[in-house]
């Protein structure tokens, strides 16, 4: 996934260090209380913004109790020792035990792609995953897509193209859309893109400006690499 | 989703001993089936045995011509590879054609061929179904049966069609099953795995407790053929097929020497349409030969008040489907 962190940044001033993540605000929110949030929204972003995204340390559970399994994930390149029950879901493990929420739930039934993330670089939908049977793979959220504030060619396409409305499916977008544009087999023109992209559903209808912000993210890794 | 034992298996045989002979034990390979039906809680396996790490992966061309696909070969694995584009172009064109690209990178060969029907009678656990519960009727007869309802090999007692594209192709192609069980090792052929309704739509497959698909063998391809898979859907993806078509024929100048059809979208099970090949075989490429075929694929069917229109859609799908092949 190295390929993934050379972008030349072209096209991503407008996002800039006191540009916060969605995920990193709510939490300054909480954090700042009472005094952030008679502020002005700017100065609450600015005010946001100075703090750094907590890293995902590595977990160790220790032993499991009875009835659990002990499995290795690494997730963006962390690696995690976890003790899971056998009917633990992959997205419910990241996104409740290692507070990965960047990978959304959506239907829950493999219907509507809001979960999906890399396996091995594979695409795959998490909710129909269960923990236990990835032992020892190697996985990739969202979280793991940037180089720090450098956000991932597809990230600032989606940003430049105002992929998105509501944003639920964004980031199950995002994964589809790395995913494909490093397969060979999936081809470049429109149609071909829609069709790999269809198990991906965006409620708000933005899939225009997805296909914009993938085909130009094309053109961006391909300039990186 | 409720709880079971797990056990993740090392070998075939390993993976056969973990599960039993119990009924109320499950495999897992890709679960795209499997955890979705646990989660809405149709099936309920106390056990749950993983066969991933089993080393049933490959695709093999064997000395006969046949090519022997391991039972956890992923969908997209199975699609993208060269000799089954090359040789089996209907194959990889139906796998392509269903479900999603993160949901084929998921689902295997043999979970494929075990996946369960769509029909939401049978899915919403409340209405009377008589695979979920043997012996409560079938609301989908007198109920809304229009897209995952068949019109070919229905029973009084169901009529939920099975919803697999890459099944119709196999169906096409001719294929033997191998399973690995408590009593050994055998083999099923491909066009008498999935039973009828009948009197026992509970009973789906010709596979015993305890047994364990390990691969799919092609027949060798048809020489000098050519194939393709046409699906007709409510939408250009991501959709079961209404109706679909498999077709593999030979040419001699503008006659048909060999043909094989197999429809999807219209029967309970994978359907081979046998008297519609005899129909083809020795005749002009015509439409007139396409529709008489065609004509004779549905001389049995069973229209319901809302899947009439499948009958003439699965005509067009085989006239279609031949006449892009022998253009």
């Amino acid at each position: 996934m190295s390929d993934h962190h050379k972008g030349d940044g072209s096209g991503v001033e407008t996002f800039d260090a006191r540009s916060p993540s969605r995920r990193r605000f709510l939490k300054s929110m909480g954090a700042s209380g009472l005094a952030a949030a008679t502020a002005p929204a700017w100065a609450q972003i600015a005010q946001a913004g100075q703090s750094q995204a907590e890293p995902v340390e590595p977990r160790d559970d220790g032993a499991p109790a009875e009835g659990e399994q002990q499995i290795r994930l690494t997730v963006n390149g962390v690696e995690h020792t976890l003790n899971v029950t056998p009917n633990a879901v992959l997205l419910d493990v990241l996104r409740d035990r290692l507070e990965l929420t960047g990978t959304k739930k959506g239907c829950d039934q493999g219907q509507c792609g809001a979960c999906t993330l890399l396996v091995n670089d594979t695409a795959i939908n998490s909710c129909l995953s269960l923990a236990v049977s990835h032992d020892g793979d190697e996985i990739t959220t969202i979280e793991g897509l940037s180089n720090g504030d450098d956000l991932h060619p597809v990230q600032a396409a989606f940003w430049e193209h105002d992929a998105y409305q509501c944003g639920y499916c964004t980031s199950g977008q995002i994964m589809s859309a790395v995913a494909i544009l490093n397969d060979d087999n999936i081809g470049s023109d429109d149609a071909s893109v829609r069709e790999a992209m269809s198990g991906n559903i965006c409620r708000c209808g933005a899939y225009k400006n997805i296909l914009a912000a993938v085909q130009d993210a094309r053109g961006r890794m391909k300039g990186a690499s | 989703m409720h709880n079971f034992d797990y056990a993740r298996a090392d070998s075939t045989r390993q993976a056969v001993s973990s599960h039993g002979p119990d009924k109320q034990a499950a495999y897992l390979a890709g679960g795209t089936t499997l955890l979705d039906l646990v989660k809405i809680d149709i099936m309920r396996p106390e056990q749950v045995v993983d066969i991933n790490r089993l080393d049933l992966k490959r695709i093999e061309t064997l000395n006969d011509g046949r090519t022997r696909i391991g039972a956890l070969v992923t969908n997209t694995a199975l699609a993208r590879d060269e000799r089954i584009a090359s040789d089996y172009a209907v194959l990889s064109e139906a796998l392509l054609s269903g479900a999603t690209t993160q949901l084929r990178n998921k689902a295997t060969t043999a979970g494929n061929v075990m996946q369960r029907v769509r029909c939401p009678y049978f899915r919403d656990g409340v209405s009377n179904c008589n695979k979920r519960e043997p012996g409560s009727g079938c609301a989908a007869i007198e109920g809304h049966n229009r897209s995952v309802h068949a019109v070919l090999g229905t029973s009084e007692h169901c009529i939920a069609t099975h919803p697999s594209d890459m099944c119709v192709a196999m169906a096409a192609i001719g294929a033997t099953i191998t399973v690995e069980g408590p009593e050994g090792q055998r083999e099923i052929d491909f066009l008498d795995f999935h039973l009828l309704p009948g009197d026992t739509p509970e009973r789906e497959h010709a596979l015993k407790p305890g047994e364990l698909i390990t691969h799919v063998t092609l027949d060798a391809p048809l020489d000098n053929s050519r194939s393709h898979y046409l699906k007709l859907r409510d939408r250009a993806s991501y959709q079961f097929a209404l109706a679909s078509s498999a077709v593999i024929v030979t040419l001699e100048g503008d006659t048909i020497t060999d043909a094989r059809v197999a429809l999807g979208g219209v029967g309970t099970r994978p359907w081979r349409a046998h008297e519609a090949e005899a129909a083809l075989k020795g005749q002009k490429a015509t439409e007139a030969t396409f529709q008489k075929a065609a004509g004779i694929a549905f001389k049995s069917a069973t229209p319901y008040a809302h899947n009439a229109f499948k009958i003439p859609l699965g005509q067009q799908a085989i006239v279609r489907n031949l006449t892009t092949l022998t253009a």
